[in-house]
């Protein structure tokens, strides 16, 4: 018996999975969230931008990533466009620009009268990672002289504004993986710009030595710093829209739950083995 | 003939730019941004680099009906086909090149990522076992982490955010410093080689 349950086959343990995935998400079953710090300094840097700056959010990740930074990704832009604060949209990856465009589309649903060129700019995709970085700040128009969609960026009405890093306030990166190092290398050390990172739980824990030293202003650590940021973004009463993150949380939560459960009962059973063969 | 030139190009490129950064000059500073702008250029050339390799492989793999050439087939139209619409009909809101990476290639990608979970699930279940006060001590930290980075957690001991947030950001911050520093040398070792022309591989070859 003992045995059985230790070797348990492999088709009951995803089926279990499965359905602790599933149950939360079919239930609509939401958990109280509470903000931490490192989001919440990023969401108040994003909050203290001036009119006369932007917020330039780079969606660096792939679709692998979706359940993740997507929520992010849309949380940010909520945030942003009800709160009238002018944002650059760009990805260093060819693959984020698609996920970015997703997120606007959706987004602009809920709020229609939000112009291109006007309340944002959707800048699309250069090749280069580090010297796009460099040249953003030296010159946004010769990195990206059209915008996504093909327009001169010089004829972009909030793009008049904006040159370089100087009338950037913050610089928030979602990525899954190190190239949040490299807006660190090159925006923060040799700009001073305000940086913030929106990652993967895995690779969450990787960078906290850069909050510490203030070389990242905020952190939106996995799906639990998405649901912390679109609870902000709905507490302030930017947005009543649909919060995945947090939908999604009571399945993350679960599958903790079963997760651990299942290492605690195999290490029980297995002491439990031990015994018993020392015995015999 | 074939290595020195590229080795002398990395070996001047390599100084130049190193001692650009120190000097703010105007020509200095010229310098720097026309080499930014080439770099970017080159940086669009290894896109069409990569679009020559990956159609190549997938020809040869059908012309000498490798094993599992079906699939090469399906990638190389995909590969035409996506692009083709995007040429066509531009990539712009509702497009179909727009429909095609939301509802065909992001739910693909996200998918097989997702199975990680069954996986990962599987192999805790098999082998993480606590057969060493090491593997105890890394048990416990690991139990305690994900039990932390779910609501619950704060339902059922109101400061375990604040416990997890210390972990973070005190035991686990002075090893994830200790190996940054590292890479950062390595960083530095390996670039001195290159430039150097010690660390040959980059050429390609023996």
């Amino acid at each position: 018996m003992l045995n059985k349950i230790l070797n348990l086959p492999r088709p009951w343990i995803y089926l279990l999975v499965a359905l602790a995935v599933a149950i939360p998400l079919i239930l609509g079953w939401e958990l109280p969230v509470r903000v931490t710090p490192p989001v919440k300094n990023l969401f108040e840097e994003v909050e203290s931008t001036p009119d006369s700056q932007a917020v330039l959010l780079s969606c660096d990740y792939d679709p692998s990533l979706v359940p993740e930074l997507y929520p992010m990704t849309v949380a940010i832009l909520r945030h942003c466009l009800s709160a009238k604060k002018h944002i650059l949209i760009m990805s260093l990856y060819p693959q984020g620009v698609g996920l970015a465009q997703m997120a606007l589309e959706d987004v602009k649903k809920e709020f229609p009268n939000a112009q291109e060129g006007i309340d944002y700019t959707f800048l699309g995709f250069t090749p280069g990672y580090s010297m796009v970085i460099l040249g953003l700040g030296e010159d946004i128009h010769e990195v990206f002289p059209r915008d996504y969609y093909g327009n001169p960026i010089d004829s972009l009405p909030m793009m008049r504004k904006i040159h370089n890093f100087n009338d950037i306030n913050v610089v928030i990166t979602l990525c899954g993986s190190g190239i949040y190092s490299t807006w660190v290398v090159y925006a923060n050390t040799k700009y001073r710009q305000k940086v913030g990172v929106g990652a993967t739980a895995v690779i969450a824990p990787a960078i906290y030595p850069y909050l510490q030293t203030g070389q990242l202003v905020g952190l939106l650590g996995g799906l639990k710093g998405a649901s912390e940021y679109e609870y902000l973004v709905y507490k302030k009463g930017y947005s009543t829209g649909r919060r995945r993150a947090c939908e999604r949380m009571g399945a993350q939560t679960t599958t903790h739950l079963l997760i651990i459960g299942m290492i605690i009962l195999c290490n029980v059973l297995y002491s439990i083995q031990r015994r018993r063969r020392r015995t015999q | 003939m074939r290595r020195r030139v590229p080795l002398t190009i990395c070996l001047v490129c390599g100084i130049v730019m190193v001692i650009q950064f120190f000097v703010p000059h105007p020509i200095s500073q010229t310098l720097y941004n026309e080499a930014r702008r080439w770099f970017i250029i080159i940086a669009s050339f290894t896109l069409i680099l990569g679009l020559e390799s990956l159609t190549r492989l997938h020809v040869n793999r059908v012309r000498r009906r490798q094993s599992g050439w079906g699939y090469s087939i399906i990638t190389l139209v995909s590969l035409v086909f996506t692009a083709v619409t995007g040429v066509i009909w531009g990539i712009g809101e509702g497009s179909l090149f727009m429909r095609i990476y939301r509802y065909i290639y992001a739910p693909l990608q996200a998918t097989m990522f997702s199975m990680l979970a069954f996986y990962m699930a599987s192999a805790a279940y098999r082998s993480f076992r606590a057969r060493t006060p090491e593997a105890v001590l890394l048990l416990v930290s690991a139990l305690f982490m994900m039990f932390g980075r779910v609501p619950i957690g704060d339902l059922v001991f109101a400061h375990t955010s604040e416990v997890i947030e210390w972990i973070l950001q005190y035991p686990s911050m002075a090893v994830q410093r200790g190996i940054l520093l590292g890479v950062g040398l390595g960083i530095i070792a390996t670039s001195l080689k290159i430039i150097l022309g010690v660390e040959r591989n980059w050429l390609g070859g023996t």
